[in-house]
């Protein structure tokens, strides 16, 4: 077997820390693989996975959807190759989303995860918080979740996996080979979500 | 990767509090240093009313700067320049979805005060207003806001840091549609990092402990950004970027981002402007995306701009001293 390809979507956002991420959790499970940025729509088509770090929504979709990514990254969801969706990664991913205080959004999204998102759900950066989360059903019993005007996710389709809650608010989900979480792992140190990810990884590949 | 956490556990503008059943933390280095993490590779634009806000999202911008004038009405007008009316800057609020920011006057504590209570997601303390104490800037730590400051070198860079800034923006001359300062400054700050770099590699402790005198600032903070060779937390490109190829040249001078004031909203093409500026610094690295973006401006519609070698007032040199 070759080594795995993955690409972090680098439109806008906290890009290096991703793929400094994700390189240390290959290195850290041992495996062969590369992870670069990724911007253009020959870029993506060759990789076997894909992180889509947090940023601002508006500006990944609005820009992905200039240069063709957009697409290229639904045909590849189509295949079945795994994403990982961080905070605005996650509403790239989703059918819908809405903001808490203007309301509903028509904004460029990949329309994959059968979820309704609320974005700034916690609030603005004042309300930006630290705590420590669990993700029982993938083996994380503890992790320090990271919220930075975070969205939560208001509903979920049937196919939906919730993978962890922040009192009521569901903060982390999964569908297929889609993963989603409000919070940034890549600013956390604790590599276990992106291991979790090079894993769903490696096995499809 | 640039760290997250900052000295001072002790700040007072971290806020511990239980929601429901969990312990949560506001206000922490990382919280505030990984905001600007997520603005990077983004355009900020300055704006003075709710309808530049919804052009500037729409354009792609990453968070809007909320001013009461633009620098170069600033500059026209003369007088004092302070924060912007709280009104205006929470009826933007209310009508866009990306962060929205605000200045206040350097040194003036309770105008920062005032914007946190507003509630904006970052603060600039920022020498396009007139500033209120020269001699000592806010001290950032009491704030569970985030702020960002302007720099000319790497000394003042590194000393707004000590004082909790989570965010630093190389300083141009405000206002004058002009880059040149911003090159200037970007350049300087960066052949400061290659010195102290190369002095951090050579393992000279005496050396770098002269450059913490020289720059008046810690030693840590001086030996973690030479180890790093890069300022430690994000740093954006600001101060008379007009143009797409204005903000791609100084992306390619190491900027994690740009801020545009009166480049956008002073054109008579804000709207194809302000798309164009954002095309250009998300895809810097091609020049053939730069040059669609730059064909989507006129060059007879950018503002006029002045020359900053006969300038009364060079904003710049504000509290930078300090």
């Amino acid at each position: 077997m070759s080594g795995i390809n993955i690409g972090v979507l680098a439109v806008q956002g906290d890009v290096a820390e991703n793929i400094m991420a994700t390189k240390m959790a290959l290195e850290e499970l041992g495996l062969e693989g590369i992870v670069n940025e990724v911007k253009t729509p020959e870029q993506i088509s060759d990789l076997d996975g894909l992180v889509i770090p947090g940023g601002e929504s508006t500006v990944i979709g609005t820009l992905s959807l200039v240069n063709g990514s957009l697409k290229k990254i639904k045909e590849k969801i189509a295949s079945g190759m795994p994403i990982f969706g961080i905070c605005a990664g996650m509403i790239m991913l989703s059918k819908k989303a809405k903001d808490r205080v203007v309301g509903e959004m028509d904004q460029p999204l990949l329309d994959y995860l059968d979820i309704k998102i609320e974005r700034n759900a916690f609030g603005r950066q004042q309300d930006s918080f630290e705590s420590d989360i669990s993700l029982d059903k993938i083996g994380i019993s503890k992790f320090p979740g990271v919220f930075i005007r975070a969205p939560s996710i208001i509903d979920v389709g049937k196919d939906v996996e919730v993978l962890s809650k922040f009192n009521e608010k569901i903060i982390a989900v999964k569908q297929g080979n889609i993963i989603g979480t409000s919070f940034h792992p890549e600013l956390t140190g604790d590599l276990s979500l992106h291991k979790y990810f090079v894993n769903l990884i490696k096995t499809k590949h | 990767m640039i760290p997250l956490s900052g000295d001072l556990g002790n700040a007072k503008g971290v806020v511990r509090e239980n929601v429901g059943s969990f312990a949560t933390i506001r206000g922490t280095s990382t919280l505030k240093r990984g905001f600007a993490h997520m603005l990077k590779n983004g355009v900020v634009m300055d704006v003075t009313t709710v309808e530049q806000a919804q052009i500037a999202e729409e354009a792609g911008a990453v968070a809007v700067m909320v001013l009461d004038k633009l620098p170069s009405d600033v500059r026209k007008a003369g007088g004092v320049a302070r924060t912007a009316s709280i009104r205006i800057i929470q009826e933007i609020m209310d009508s866009v979805t990306i962060p929205v920011m605000a200045k206040c006057r350097i040194g003036h504590v309770y105008e920062a005060m005032v914007l946190q209570e507003t509630n904006v997601d970052m603060i600039d303390e920022s020498e396009v207003l007139t500033p209120a104490d020269e001699n000592h800037h806010i001290w950032k730590w009491d704030f569970t806001s985030p702020f960002v400051n302007g720099a000319r070198n790497l000394g003042e860079a590194l000393r707004r840091i000590e004082e909790g800034a989570a965010m630093i923006r190389t300083k141009g001359e405000p206002g004058t549609g002009n880059v040149a300062e911003a090159v200037i400054h970007i350049k300087n700050v960066n052949t400061e990092l290659r010195r102290i770099k190369s002095i951090y590699d050579a393992g000279d402790e005496q050396d770098l402990i002269s450059v913490a005198r020289e720059l008046k600032v810690s030693y840590s903070l001086v030996e973690e950004t030479a180890s790093l060779g890069r300022l430690p937390v994000v740093n954006f490109a600001a101060g008379g970027i007009s143009t797409p190829a204005d903000a791609a040249y100084l992306m390619t001078l190491g900027c994690d981002g740009v801020f545009v004031g009166s480049g956008i909203f002073k054109a008579d093409d804000a709207k194809e402007r302000a798309q164009a500026i954002v095309l250009a610094t998300t895809f810097w690295e091609d020049p053939d995306k730069v040059k669609e973006a730059q064909k989507m401006i006129d060059e007879r519609q950018s503002m006029l701009g002045l020359d900053t070698k006969n300038l009364d007032l060079r904003m710049q040199e504000r509290g930078s001293t300090a």
